[in-house]
């Protein structure tokens, strides 16, 4: 088991025949991703890397029965795209591309209220559950198949925490990225309530940072359950300057709040462990996991 | 990207806005002119900066004047002098920081009788990914202070994208502002205006504060802070057009032209990392070990050994720096790349303090082969935590 993504999962890609989208997807494949075809309008009936292309999303999935797809598309097409993908039906939408318009999004998210479709992204390194299904860009090297479930808001700290985390012998479940931006697919919420459902996940490690709300709504919910799994948090940019985005267009607050120490309060006060630096992620586990060892006795 | 508040007050009267007729002078000789062709009898002479504060703010230098970066004048004469007095000089408040901003740019328009200050904006709500309208009672103020302080006197709502802006919302927030008579169908087509405005010209951020009602009883824009979604405006040539990048930090410009995350601090460590999110972790461990970051630089993820020089040069031609950590955990990044962007930075600039570098992840070997066999005087750190602390200790003994 694992969350959104498994060995069952049926992957098109969006933007294949692109450079990026031609590399990742051998990537994936390498990975061991069952990838069963490409998007690419125009094309329809020729092959890109020994799969089938489709002039539509919805060809894809008819003739494919695809449950995934990677939107790997400049950010001009990544709305667009994304819709369609969500139109089509597609499980798990994974969306990797950076500086997508922020109008374009609140269209896209429109399009997915009331639907079951999982959007992950965009401007995030995807999802891997290690030796199963790798949607993204981030590297694998490091990942190894295990229990901790990990949502992160920044791919580059994901792939240091997620180092740490095998070195330590902390293998993953699954590793979501929920993307950098100021509107996105799932939050830390969604990734806490699916992680809590899988039984293959033991803890969960959230990777957070300044701006926006996704830490504060990750304590509200874990207040208003019994989660029954110890959770970690790290959360960056205590230092950071207030009013100044930090590379993520979602670090910006724009009516204030959102700052390292209110989230962290409020993490805390929900009973999340928190990780005091980026090299403190493993011992946190450890504190929480000894926290809570009658409840990990009781499953 | 910002604009200045002339040219946002231009782009809201192009819609329709009530806008005060104003004139915008680059040079001292043509404040006069500029003053000449409005009204008056009162003229508002504003200094024109991408900060907030200015009315309350202060010049550096005596000879600008006492006074703050808004200024009333009763006469053309007395408008030319302010403008003149401003120009040129250097203006903090409190969003500037205490180096100040210099004032190219002097707004002069008509002075308007205010009766009531209100607040209005318009932003992306996070929460519901929709636009929504911001508005209080309490104009004139610190949104976030009035959000801290009473927020019972603000209030806010989103509006669904399938109906746009109705007439009903406009209504909703002239109620709540206590307008009366003409002034509710004024408050309605003017939301309207400004949503359409919002929309259309992808704005993040649009901000009338104050709105104002004047003594003759009508709605005014009076100041107006827009704010453009920096990754659509490939698709409004007209507000690109806008930028002014005298109003941006050199090295921060500079580091945009290579497409380089840089942010300018006050601390002495100069860092390079990849990723916001490692790039936010850095500086916090720098900060746990005692000592301040002096910038937040972030090479992204498919850096070429080009910018990476070019990252390593800026950071250097900061004469804050006391010390530089390089932290890379290299994905798509590959540690290789880095090493020989650093080689060749430290090779064209030389190097005149302690450098630290961390190399982990994609390529690390021939990264650290690159680096031992320059001959740089480097010191390698095995991890985060062993990286911050070495830099510090070279740095504060």
């Amino acid at each position: 088991m694992a969350i959104f993504v498994n060995s069952e999962t049926r992957l098109i890609v969006q933007g294949m025949t692109g450079r990026s989208g031609t590399f990742y997807t051998d990537e994936s494949m390498r990975y061991g991703t069952t990838c069963v075809g490409g998007v690419r309008p125009g094309k329809g009936g020729a092959r890109h890397l020994g799969l089938p292309l489709f002039n539509t999303v919805r060809e894809a999935v008819d003739a494919t029965g695809a449950n995934a797809s990677l939107v790997i598309v400049p950010a001009p097409q990544a709305g667009a795209a994304m819709i369609e993908a969500i139109e089509a039906g597609i499980g798990t939408v994974v969306c990797v591309t950076e500086r997508v318009p922020q109008h374009d999004m609140s269209r896209v998210k429109q399009a997915l209220a009331g639907t079951d479709t999982v959007l992950i992204g965009p401007n995030s390194q995807g999802i891997l559950t290690p030796e199963q299904c790798k949607i993204g860009v981030m590297p694998t090297g490091n990942a190894k198949p295990g229990h901790i479930g990990i949502a992160s808001r920044s791919a580059s700290l994901t792939s240091e925490i997620l180092a740490q985390c095998s070195t330590a012998g902390l293998g993953q479940s699954t590793t979501v990225g929920i993307g950098g931006d100021t509107l996105h697919g799932v939050g830390f919420v969604e990734c806490l309530k699916a992680f809590r459902d899988d039984p293959e996940t033991e803890a969960v490690v959230l990777i957070g940072e300044i701006g926006g709300r996704a830490e504060e709504e990750a304590a509200a919910y874990l207040d208003s359950v019994d989660y029954g799994k110890p959770v970690v948090a790290l959360v960056v940019g205590r230092h950071a300057p207030r009013g100044r985005r930090m590379g993520h267009a979602g670090t910006l607050s724009v009516l204030g709040g959102g700052t390292a120490a209110d989230k962290i309060a409020r993490l805390r006060a929900a009973g999340v462990e928190i990780a005091a630096h980026a090299d403190d992620v493993v011992a946190a586990v450890a504190r929480a996991t000894a926290k809570a060892p009658q409840k990990a006795a009781a499953r | 990207m910002n604009i200045h508040e002339y040219q946002a007050k231009a782009l809201l009267r192009s819609y329709g806005a009530p806008v005060s007729e104003g004139r915008v002078v680059l040079r001292g000789e043509e404040a006069k002119t500029a003053a000449g062709a409005l009204d008056g009898p009162v003229w508002v002479v504003k200094a024109q900066i991408h900060a907030g504060g200015r009315g309350k703010g202060k010049f550096k230098e005596a000879g600008a004047g006492e006074k703050g970066g808004v200024r009333i004048a009763k006469s053309v004469n007395e408008a030319a002098e302010e403008a003149k007095r401003m120009l040129g000089r250097t203006l903090v408040t409190h969003q500037t920081g205490p180096a100040g901003k210099q004032v190219n740019r002097i707004y002069i328009e008509d002075g308007s009788s205010i009766a009531r200050e209100l607040y209005l904006a318009l932003l992306i709500d996070r929460q519901t990914s929709r636009i929504s309208f911001v508005c209080s009672t309490e104009g004139g103020m610190d949104i976030e202070e009035v959000a801290a302080e009473t927020p019972e006197k603000i209030l806010s709502f989103a509006v669904d994208p399938a109906t746009g802006y109705m007439p009903f919302h406009g209504r909703r927030i002239a109620f709540a502002l206590g307008l009366t008579g003409g002034q509710i169908k004024q408050c309605v087509s003017l939301m309207g205006i400004l949503y359409r405005a919002f929309v259309e010209k992808d704005m993040e951020m649009l901000e009338i504060n104050p709105l104002i009602v004047t003594t003759s009883g009508d709605l005014m824009v009076l100041d107006a802070k827009l704010g453009f979604d920096g990754n659509a405006v490939y698709r409004h040539p007209d507000i690109a057009e806008l930028r002014d990048t005298s109003e941006e930090d050199p090295k921060e410009l500079e580091a945009s032209k290579y497409d380089l995350n840089y942010i300018a601090l006050d601390g002495e460590i100069g860092c390079m990392v990849n990723g916001a999110g490692l790039a936010m972790a850095t500086m916090d461990i720098i900060k746990l070990y005692g000592a301040e970051p002096a910038n937040f630089l972030d090479v992204g993820g498919g850096a070429t050994k080009e910018k990476v020089t070019e990252a390593f040069k800026i950071i250097t031609s900061d004469p804050q720096v006391k010390g530089i950590l390089v932290n890379i955990f290299g994905g798509i990044m590959r540690c290789d790349v880095i090493a020989e962007g650093v080689v060749a930075a430290v090779k064209e600039v030389g190097l005149k303090v302690p450098l630290v570098v961390r190399l982990e992840g994609t390529n690390v070997e021939k990264g650290k082969e690159i680096i031992n066999t320059s001959g740089l005087d480097v010191i390698a750190a095995d991890d985060l935590k062993d990286g911050a602390q070495k830099i510090v200790k070279a740095v504060k003994g």
